[in-house]
């Protein structure tokens, strides 16, 4: 459907993340992960946001997000958003990670849902735009490029009539098709029904800018008076519009829709009651596009320190569940046979590639690469699960490339076997982009 | 006036799109079928009048012989000719037409998509059948591509395209299919609230222009002459088409208008939006003194929910179905 969305898929979902980032790097966490190194420091947590942000507004990752293209899946998302939760020195685990993902997208469900007019959206996606400049105020090379991509994003969607924007809307509704995901703070505060996970919708307050009370008929004659009037009870009670918003790059926007509700709130767990609907797990016929656009997307967010990981903060920002536990120690059982292929290019640019393939108890094939010394941000290799290999490296060894043969092959045969158990969770490209 | 009854279930929930639900009533085989546009599915169901059989199907929209390439329907249409019936779906790759029972697709067109993904959206959305023969669907650009559809058979043609609007075409209505006579029997809305008034025929005929004001017209009616818009204002307005004075405006809705539907024997109205609210109003048209009046008659609030789709069951208005938006059901009223 609609061609425009991205950005403001990255720009709510990417908020609600620095939202949920900035609240639980404040507290002090108890956690079974001896490794997250008790609580962070105010220049731990200033940085973490200063990376995300960066990288999230950055001048390149802007530019892909704004040519045209259709919204993939919440598999594709949700690989970008892990690699934006790491752009910096911490690691989330993958149950903490699912959970982040729950917790954005019904947030950012919630907001579009309730938007009076499609016009709000921008508002919402402006309100996170607003806090997040707050979170990087003392950097003034973050907050220069925050306010860059914002003035890009309202030249490219001031432009846009009520009913593109609806467009935007519908599309975005139809992604967020089927969530029912239960958020604490949101059955708290009475915005989601426990019973059904359904958000509640009110039949009073203020109608939309544009729209008129209802209650009202009016008859004309043929020369355009006015000749009658009738009221007809609204079933609501509903009340003019409140006053505007301010679609530039500064001013009170007019709506608490994408604002920081973490804010005043203690870290809550998210009550995460198995969603009604798996989101996306079904065969994607456009998984090659799809990876193409991971890849650019991945690409423009410029390479991954990869030594900056060893001295990464590993945090598990949400308890998990007896159930998720079992699986993640379950995990590291699982390989038990490493091949090591050396891929090399002749090339300026790069050097070495050094991909190691993992057999795992399931019989499926796990690849990771790891780039040394210099990273080309736009070439890596994907594995995914269901679907060809694709490999984007070109190893001109003969040795090489048949050994990349004999894997393919070996990958087609392991397509048949059983589904890893572990669903999501023990996601090829998430454990990748972990950088385990 | 209206009393719940009980609902139907379906196999996947219903997308936030306009006019997501169609009706076709089969009085001969004393059944129902319903469809409602679940992203890339449109879920039909036939349920049966004393409501003890209820069977389900889905169907895709794809091109045929092509595996993989499904896309995201926009919406889903009976269309009801003197001579047979079709369902209609529309989707960003295209046009087809199904056998009434979505047994058999008779035809595809696919649409003009652009080498590279371009900032305007492409998609067909907006489906009538007209007078005799002719199937109009409406697309993104603003065209109207016109099908000739002969009595039986796949011979499917495309007559005329119909360059007017300048806004993505948002809802199709006509009147008068078959037997009678009418001066304008098409009317086309689109993004920017524009209406245009047609007569069909083998060359179709502007009559009519109605301006909108910059507010899309999301829903739209034709019925005894009379144009009934609905708007995401909530508004709905109802204009003499021919000349395109306004009968009546009424502050309808405190959200955006999905979906309109009008009973033609009884001249009963119903209305839907996002505020979770269905209207049922009463029409007058009086043809000879050139008046229109609107009664609003009974409300009902579907809690929760942003309702995408309301119909009429029967050309009386005795009964009623709604969809929402996240809804795995179609909820149905009868008169009491």
């Amino acid at each position: 459907m609609s061609a425009r969305t991205l950005p403001l898929v990255f720009v709510n979902l990417g908020g609600e993340m620095l939202y949920i980032l900035d609240q639980r790097l404040r507290a002090p966490i108890a956690s079974e992960d001896t490794s997250d190194k008790g609580v962070w420091s105010e220049r731990d947590r200033r940085r973490v946001l200063n990376d995300v942000t960066a990288t999230l507004f950055g001048p390149s990752f802007v530019d892909e997000l704004l040519k045209p293209q259709q919204l993939y899946s919440h598999r594709t998302l949700k690989t970008v958003l892990t690699r934006l939760a790491h752009a910096s020195i911490m690691r989330l685990n993958p149950a903490s990670m699912d959970r982040l993902y729950e917790l954005t997208t019904m947030a950012v469900k919630h907001q579009v849902l309730l938007c009076p007019r499609p016009k709000d959206l921008l508002l919402v996606s402006y309100n996170h735009i607003d806090a997040v400049r707050d979170f990087v105020r003392d950097s003034p090379a973050v907050l220069n490029q925050v306010d860059q991509a914002h003035r890009r994003i309202i030249e490219v969607y001031s432009s846009m009539s009520e009913g593109e924007l609806q467009l935007l809307r519908q599309t975005l509704l139809v992604f967020f098709q089927d969530m029912h995901v239960r958020v604490s703070l949101f059955l708290k505060s009475k915005i989601q029904n426990p019973g059904n996970g359904r958000f509640a919708l009110p039949t009073s307050g203020p109608v939309p800018h544009g729209t008129e009370v209802p209650g009202l008929i009016r008859t004309f004659d043929r020369r355009g008076r006015e000749v009658r009037r009738s009221e007809f009870p609204p079933g609501g009670s509903y009340s003019r519009p409140a006053g505007g918003g301010s679609f530039g790059l500064h001013g009170a926007r007019g709506t608490l829709l994408g604002t920081n509700t973490y804010a005043a709130n203690r870290p809550e767990e998210t009550l995460a009651s198995r969603a009604s609907a798996q989101t996306g797990d079904a065969p994607n016929p456009l998984a090659k596009e799809e990876l193409n656009l991971l890849a650019r997307l991945m690409g423009s967010m410029g390479a991954q320190d990869g030594a900056g990981a060893e001295g990464a903060f590993r945090i598990s920002m949400f308890s998990p569940d007896d159930e998720e536990q079992e699986a993640g120690t379950s995990k590291e059982a699982e390989a038990f046979e490493v091949i090591s292929i050396q891929a090399t290019q002749v090339g300026c640019r790069w050097s070495s590639h050094l991909l190691s393939i993992t057999r795992t108890k399931q019989n499926a094939l796990m690849l990771k690469a790891a780039f040394v010394p210099q990273p080309v941000p736009s070439l890596f290799c994907i594995l995914h699960r269901q679907r060809d290999m694709l490999v984007f490296c070109s190893a001109q060894d003969e040795h090489v490339a048949s050994e990349l043969a004999q894997i393919a092959g070996q990958f087609s045969g392991a397509e048949e076997q059983a589904e890893n158990p572990c669903g999501n969770k023990g996601d090829d490209l998430l454990a990748m982009m972990d950088d385990l | 006036m209206y009393h719940k009854e009980k609902s139907i279930q379906i196999k996947n929930s219903a997308s936030a799109l306009y006019n997501n639900l169609s009706v076709l009533r089969i009085a001969p085989r004393r059944l129902t079928y319903f469809t409602v546009v679940h992203a890339n599915v449109v879920n039909m169901v036939s349920a049966s009048w004393d409501g003890l059989n209820y069977s389900h199907r889905q169907l895709q929209s794809k091109e045929p012989n092509v595996a993989t390439s499904t896309s995201l329907i926009m919406q889903a249409a009976f269309c009801v000719l003197p001579s047979r019936e079709l369902l209609v779906i529309t989707s960003q790759k295209g046009i087809q037409m199904y056998e009434s029972d979505g047994s058999i697709m008779v035809y595809w067109h696919a649409l003009d998509t652009p080498e590279t993904p371009s900032a305007q959206a492409v998609f067909a959305r907006g489906i009538s059948a007209v007078w005799e023969n002719y199937i109009c669907v409406g697309v993104s650009s603003g065209s109207i591509l016109v099908f000739d559809v002969p009595s039986k058979g796949s011979n499917i043609t495309l007559s005329e395209v119909l360059e007017e609007h300048k806004e993505s075409i948002t809802d199709i209505a006509s009147e008068c299919s078959g037997s009678q006579q009418c001066i304008a029997d098409l009317v086309s809305a689109d993004d920017g609230g524009n209406l245009c008034v047609w007569k069909s025929g083998e060359e179709f005929q502007l009559l009519n222009k109605i301006p909108g004001f910059d507010m899309s017209c999301s829903s739209v009616k034709l019925w005894k002459g009379t144009v009934v818009a609905g708007y995401g204002t909530g508004q709905i307005r109802l204009y003499e088409a021919v000349t395109g004075i306004l009968h009546a405006e009424v502050n309808a809705h405190a959200r955006w208008i999905y979906s309109l539907d009008i009973a033609p024997f009884s001249g009963l109205l119903l209305s839907a939006a996002e505020d979770s609210l269905v209207r049922v109003w009463h029409l007058t048209v009086s043809q000879e003194t050139n008046s229109v009046e609107v009664a609003h008659l009974h409300n009902e609030c579907v809690t929760d929910t942003q309702i995408c789709g309301a119909r009429f069951c029967d050309g009386d208005g005795y009964a009623f179905a709604v969809t929402g938006y996240d809804l795995s059901e179609i909820i149905r009223y009868t008169q009491t």
